[in-house]
């Protein structure tokens, strides 16, 4: 984790006149950083700590990849819903009841023997939160934004995927308000498994389009 | 003139470090915090997603770097709280408030979270600008990644994509344009399209022949090939 030197210390301690930044103000641990915040917005009746606790349990607790997982078992065993999917992804996972911040626009990407699809997001870290919750700390790192892009097989391989040369490779960059949901491929030995079984297999990682679902041996 | 948040294409950043499928959503307790005080701050209503991303990307490169993630939600929070006028620096100086806040009706309370997280923020709208381009039609991307409104303003047109040319995949209807709302000049809905790139016109030697990058670029960003 990140330590200050003595040097940003003593400037955090003194601010420079020119420095415009007004966070350099605040304490150097990033954790007395978020509860001075939180102490002084209290203080203003700005937020309610009961609040906070709500949305904490909202997304360590409710919201994340399960809600994917049985987006795409469904949209393995059902016909219609996968037509659905495809056709308007937001319409189709409202009425399973995933919808909301940072999931207003929602396009599902499927992955066949002749496209994989993967997501990023270069600019900061855009991301389906009511399908898969708060991105993992590899899909927000430097290394992913920066390389996912130009070098997206390398990138899979440290993932431990290697595609076929035959499977073109499409990079979802998301710039915008649309999030992507991978529909990754249905491993074979599942024929007549259940939903929540076939949800049960299914990775965060794969709806992302770096992992493949697999059969637990 | 870039900016550090703008790394799509860049070399050097090493390994992606892959985190166990069962690590905890939130690695520090105050991760979760900060994650939550950034959201409850949003819903005072005094700023919307693209002004808060910018607030991020103008930190300086220095900071950008050396923060990891949460410090940079914090830090870019507390420079917009100020710069709103929601709090004074000195106020974040001695770390508690003067008094109570005009602002203090507008608190989002415990037992609004579930609604206020399930509306979301849809930027769909309608728009007299009518879509100049359907599927298939071949685009180029501006010369240069810059917000022509302000300078050195917030746009959605990475470094890597600029001057290139593409197809458009997709039409998504209307979207709010950040590089106006970010700045407080209106939302100016436009056309957005995902449009696709070889991944060779981006980067020169793909890795492989015939992959391809996609976009959601707003019209405004593009011009007929």
């Amino acid at each position: 984790m990140f330590r200050w030197t003595v040097d940003s210390a003593a400037r955090n301690a003194a601010p420079m006149p020119h420095d415009d930044h007004d966070h350099s103000v605040l304490p150097p641990d990033p954790a007395l950083r978020v509860k001075a915040l939180e102490t002084i917005l209290t203080e203003k009746g700005l937020i309610d700590p009961a609040a906070l606790d709500a949305i904490i349990d909202t997304y360590q607790n409710k919201v994340g990849p399960q809600n994917g997982a049985a987006v795409v078992a469904r949209a393995w065993t059902e016909p219609e819903f996968h037509a659905a999917l495809m056709a308007d992804a937001t319409a189709a996972v409202s009425e399973m009841g995933f919808y909301g911040r940072q999931g207003e626009h929602l396009v599902a990407v499927e992955n066949t023997g002749d496209v994989h699809n993967m997501v990023v997001c270069t600019l900061c870290s855009c991301y389906p939160w009511p399908l898969l919750g708060i991105p993992p700390a590899w899909y927000k790192s430097d290394a992913y934004r920066a390389r996912a892009v130009r070098e997206p097989r390398v990138v899979l391989s440290e993932f431990g995927v290697t595609l076929p040369d035959e499977t073109k490779l499409r990079v979802w960059d998301s710039t915008a308000e649309v999030r992507y949901l991978v529909i990754p491929r249905r491993p074979d030995g599942t024929e007549g498994w259940s939903v929540d079984d076939l949800a049960a297999i299914i990775s965060r990682d794969a709806m992302v389009g770096c992992g493949l679902v697999t059969v637990p041996a | 003139m870039s900016r550090i948040h703008d790394m799509g294409g860049r070399f050097g950043d090493g390994k992606v470090e892959v985190d166990a499928p069962d690590a905890p959503v939130f690695a520090e307790d105050w991760h979760a915090r900060a994650l939550a005080v950034t959201l409850a701050c949003g819903a005072l209503g005094q700023w919307n997603l693209d002004t808060s991303r910018h607030a991020r990307e103008k930190l300086s490169p220095r900071d950008y770097t050396r923060f990891s993630y949460y410090e940079k939600w914090m830090a870019g929070l507390a420079d917009l709280l100020v710069a709103k006028g929601v709090l004074t620096r000195e106020e974040l100086t001695k770390g508690h408030a003067d008094g109570p806040s005009q602002l203090a009706e507008r608190c989002l309370v415990a037992e609004n979270v579930p609604s206020a997280l399930s509306k979301g923020g849809p930027v769909d709208r309608p728009s007299d600008v009518a879509a100049k381009f359907a599927p298939g039609d071949r685009v180029t991307t501006r010369a240069r990644a810059r917000n022509t409104l302000v300078d050195g303003g917030h746009t959605r047109l990475p470094t890597y994509a600029q001057g290139a040319t593409g197809t458009i995949l997709r039409l998504h209807g209307a979207h709010v344009f950040p590089d106006s709302n970010a700045h407080g000049l209106g939302e100016a809905p436009e056309p957005i399209y995902a449009v696709v790139f070889d991944a060779a016109e981006l980067f020169g030697a793909p890795e492989r022949v015939g992959d391809e990058v996609i976009l959601d670029l707003w019209q405004s960003y593009l011009s007929p090939a």
